[in-house]
């Protein structure tokens, strides 16, 4: 089957590419520099009513009774919706379905939604709000997870078989306790890491219109157009074959656009109620709310290793606070453990980790999904056993790489490996050799790696399947359009279309067009998440070229009566590559070949191969290939303020191949931002009432261009065989080592170990005076 | 309702809207200039920032009522204003963003390229430090300003025959 066919990471005519790996801009760029762009809560429909939400105060009670009444009453109200009227249960993983769009008989967190209204503007909307009367009987709120593992009630979902529990994943690889018996150092320490939202700039909006022959249409900012589609087809009622979902320009995402979230749910509805077209936009408040953020972490790390430096054995026990619902906790929790196996060599491995349910807005997947929070913790004690054996902290790394054509512990693939080459040019780049260690106090350099997915073959829903899916058409304009279910949320994968596309086919940008994103134009594709699509619909979009392409050259071969192996596509033209002089444009082409085959079209698909190790939940985590990263940061730290600066970050990501280097620089500085951001001024906390500390994007310190470091973004480039053209990705790798990266330079600068996130001036404080104590009571003791 | 009279883009244009509607609002919902976003409806993100008089103001932080007699500039009348002046295409700044890669999700990039487009008619020889301070009332969330900073110098540079800064990825291969 064409969807499993493998193209390799080269094209048909040799190493010698036009469009790729050159400086390019996007398709979509200047459509967005000049405004033009059409964000969704830019659509405007005649006769389009304004939709609000009634959201819980409380942050775990019973609803004893809704009345609606009088804000049905109100002039200008059009619906009024509650729980009632979208009963049925939905959640984004198909085994955890615990979300209602609306309330049904309970609320679980402070914004949880409850009732919805459709008025002429948003002011009668919210006026409405204000009359619809909710009493409630309060319930004890969990809002530590600790709490609410151990004590049984009340339960938060009384669906759950234990406490509070939403997922507990315990694997073993290997033999752990025999690993650490071989090791010559045992070390184990606690870390702690706290919550942190996405922060995408525009804010979630959707719209919907159910006209009169049945087809609900729904714009929405989502990063998963599928996953919506067959949401809103479930809640509603609607064969999917009556939806259209279309994904306009999206403001950003980074994870927290990729649940089907009760606004989508709700616009339908009321424009099925109604008749009129129904907007809903949200908040940066209730963004707050809706989170699907960083998942909180306490974890126990032990390490054990040989005393020349080789890890022996790693051994994780983790606590996951998933907040109120499941949303991808199920993965998060596969994730925290599974994606820790590179790139170092774990011979043996175990990891033990629940996830439980508390009060508080649900986490999700946020950019490096479920195992950021490992990492940092790993690096860092990767680190102290590197200071305890007396061996530099790269070279300790560089003991432990995996070994070319290798398979980790828990049965993952590696296909290409650059993570050594990622450690040399940010060794090179940062001047570790002079500077490590050697630095005036205050200041100091810190080291850290990671791996990511590309992807993984867990398609969510079990099924036979393309995960990705993407249709050409070739017109005698000389124009070929190509129809892809991919989400571009801003990374750039319609340009990755594009220039594929371009590249294959001969062609220059501007002869071909991306629609994306639309279900009812473009096939199936699963989405923008777990870092999937450059690897995916790049694959699918290659396939779908390497159909197309030798109707062309044969067309044109026939007509030139040369051997089609003569004939080149290239630039806009065919060429023959033995005479010079003949050349015809590939309009001309795309004609003859029309001509000779009738009208021209392909699909084209791709599927991961079977992968995994042979074990529940071995798919989980298993990618087609996996990135690398290493960072140096640099940090300042001002003993007599607590506060920490970060001069400089040094980051090498190895992406398989830089379709466009200008992009991949861009999603390897924007993860390097956002890493810090939440190491050292982010924080998504929740009092101890249950209520955010500050829902707004200046309480939650997002940094400015004042705050954010220096960042040198280095391409590293290993050509993965199963790669397009080699690609890996970019977009989530480079988060995870930056954290750890930066803990262990705080170590080098004023030598102490900080485990606890985020890393504010009070904890600097707090460890500096525990030093400064530890230090006098030695000295002490060396005098007595 | 309220009847202003608000000169955008350089026409003058009669809008009734509630009393209470800012800037923000009339722009998006009253002339249809949706190029100017809501990321927060609060003053925090900057990315409805529009020129006033040539200044950057937060149109979510401007009462519609009190922007009459000034005149205002949006994102889309930064094109047509440089198709007058006999240029080209886009604008320079929008041009470098675009070439640049400060353009990935674009969102709060309108705001942003505005608050440049000031800095360069105000001060052409603005340094790094000048930009950032420039910059610092808009946030984006997917860049790491990175590319947003090699951007703006790089229409510092156009405009005033400097030149352009080269990111160390593009040199990368040359230093192998």
């Amino acid at each position: 089957m064409a969807a499993r066919d493998l193209h390799g990471p080269e094209a048909p005519w040799g190493e010698d590419f036009e469009i790729i790996g050159k400086p390019r801009r996007k398709v979509d760029g200047l459509s967005k520099a000049t405004g033009e762009a059409v964000y969704t809560d830019d659509i405007v429909l005649p006769g389009m009513l304004h939709a609000k939400t009634l959201r819980s105060p409380h942050a775990h009670a019973n609803i004893r009774s809704i009345d609606t009444s009088k804000a049905e009453a109100l002039p200008g109200v059009h619906a009024v919706i509650t729980g009632k009227d979208l009963p049925i249960p939905y959640g984004v993983i198909p085994w955890t379905p615990d979300e209602h769009a609306l309330a049904l008989d309970k609320v679980r967190f402070i914004g949880d939604e409850v009732a919805a209204v459709a008025a002429i503007d948003e002011d009668t909307a919210n006026a409405a709000l204000d009359l619809i009367e909710v009493e409630y009987e309060v319930l004890h709120a969990f809002l530590d997870p600790r709490e609410a593992l151990e004590r049984p009630a009340p339960q938060i979902h009384e669906s759950q078989k234990e406490n509070n529990v939403s997922k507990h994943v315990a694997l073993e690889f290997g033999s752990v306790d025999a690993g650490f018996a071989e090791a010559d150092l045992v070390l184990e320490g606690d870390f702690s890491f706290h919550g942190s939202t996405h922060g995408a700039i525009e804010p979630h909006c959707s719209v919907a219109r159910y006209s009169a022959d049945g087809l609900l249409t729904v714009w929405s900012s989502t990063q998963i157009t599928h996953y919506v589609h067959r949401a809103l087809s479930r809640v509603l009622e609607l064969e999917p074959n009556h939806i259209r979902v279309v994904q306009p320009c999206l403001g950003g995402a980074f994870g927290g656009k990729s649940d089907p979230f009760s606004l989508e749910f709700c616009v339908a509805k009321l424009s099925m109620i109604t008749g009129r077209p129904v907007k809903m936009l949200w908040t940066r408040e209730e963004v707050f709310y809706a989170h699907r953020g960083r998942h909180p972490m306490q974890m126990t790390y032990r390490t054990g290793a040989t005393k020349d430096g080789r890890i022996t054995a790693v051994d994780a026990k983790i606590l996951i606070d998933g907040g109120s619902y499941s949303s991808f906790g199920l993965v998060t929790t596969y994730y925290s453990g599974q994606l820790l196996t590179g790139p170092y060599d774990f011979p043996n491995y175990r990891f033990d980790s629940t996830r439980v349910f508390t009060n508080k807005p649900p986490c999700g997947p946020k950019r490096g999904h479920g195992s950021v929070q490992p990492r940092f913790a790993f690096e860092v004690q990767l680190d102290e056993v590197a200071t305890q054996l007396g061996i530099d902290p790269i070279e300790l790394r560089r003991k432990n790489f995996i070994q070319g054509g290798d398979e980790t512990v828990n049965g993952q693939r590696i296909t290409s490996y650059g993570f050594g080459e990622c450690l040399e040019v940010v060794e090179r780049a940062s001047g570790w050799k002079e500077r490590y260690g050697k630095l005036e106090r205050g200041r100091g350099l810190g080291v850290a790696g990671s791996m990511y997915i590309s992807g993984t073959n867990y398609p969510v829903y079990p099924n036979e399947m393309p995960q990705a899916g993407i249709q050409l058409k070739v017109d005698r304009s000389g124009l070929v359009l190509a129809f892809t279910g991919g989400n571009d949320i801003g990374q750039g994968s319609n340009s990755v279309v594009a220039y594929l596309v371009a590249e294959e086919l001969g062609l220059t940008l501007d002869q071909v067009r991306v629609v994306a994103a639309d279900t009812d134009l473009c096939p199936v594709d699963l989405g923008a998440y777990s870092s999937r699509v450059t690897f995916m619909v790049g694959n699918a979009t290659i396939d779908a070229c390497r159909k197309l392409r030798p109707l062309i050259v044969d067309a044109v071969a026939s007509e030139w009566e040369i051997d089609p192996k003569r004939v080149r596509l290239i630039g806009g033209k065919v060429i023959d590559l033995e005479d010079p002089e003949r050349v015809m444009e590939s309009r001309d082409a795309f004609q003859l070949a029309e001509a000779k085959y009738d009208t021209l079209g392909s699909t084209g698909a791709y599927n991961t191969p079977t992968l995994g190790g042979d074990y529940r939940g071995g798919t989980i985590g298993a990618s087609p290939a996996y990135s690398f990263t290493a960072h140096v940061v640099e940090a300042q730290v001002d003993e007599e303020t607590g506060r920490i600066s970060v001069p400089k970050v040094w980051c090498a990501h190895d992406c398989g191949r830089a379709l466009n280097p200008t992009s991949v620089a861009g999603q390897i500085e924007g993860s390097c931002y956002m890493g810090i951001a939440e190491a050292l001024m982010e924080s998504h906390h929740v009092n101890r009432f249950g209520l955010h500390s500050g829902p707004s994007l200046l309480d939650y310190r997002m940094p400015t261009t004042l705050d954010t470091p220096d960042i040198e973004a280095y391409i590293v480039e290993s050509i993965d065989p199963e790669g397009p053209y080699g690609a890996k990705e970019a977009g989530e790798g480079p988060l995870h080592s930056s954290i750890p990266a930066l803990a262990n330079a705080i170590y080098d600068a004023v030598g102490v170990r900080l485990h606890e996130l985020p890393f504010t001036p009070a904890k600097v404080l707090a460890a500096l005076r525990e030093q400064r104590a530890e230090q006098a009571a030695a000295e002490e003791r060396r005098q007595a | 309702m309220r009847a202003t009279t608000l000169n955008v883009n350089g026409d003058d244009l009669d809008v009734a809207a509630p009393a209470h509607w800012t800037l923000l609002e009339v722009l998006r919902y009253r002339l249809g200039l949706t190029g100017s976003k809501q990321g927060c409806d609060k003053g925090d993100c900057g990315a409805c920032t529009v020129l006033m008089d040539g200044k950057p103001v937060l149109a979510c932080l401007v009462l519609a009522a009190r922007a009459g007699g000034a005149r205002i500039q949006t994102i889309e009348g930064l094109r047509p204003a440089h198709h007058a002046a006999g240029g080209n295409g886009a604008d320079p700044v929008q041009d470098a963003f675009d070439r640049c890669g400060a353009l990935q999700c674009g969102f709060c990039q309108p705001g942003m390229m505005l608050s440049a487009r000031a800095l360069l008619n105000d001060n052409p020889s603005a340094g790094l430090p000048e930009i950032q301070e420039a910059l610092s009332g808009n946030l984006c969330r997917c860049t790491g300003y990175t590319q947003i900073l090699q951007a703006v110098q790089t229409a510092l540079a156009e405009t005033t025959g400097g030149e352009a800064p080269v990111p160390c990825w593009a040199n990368q291969k040359d230093d192998d």
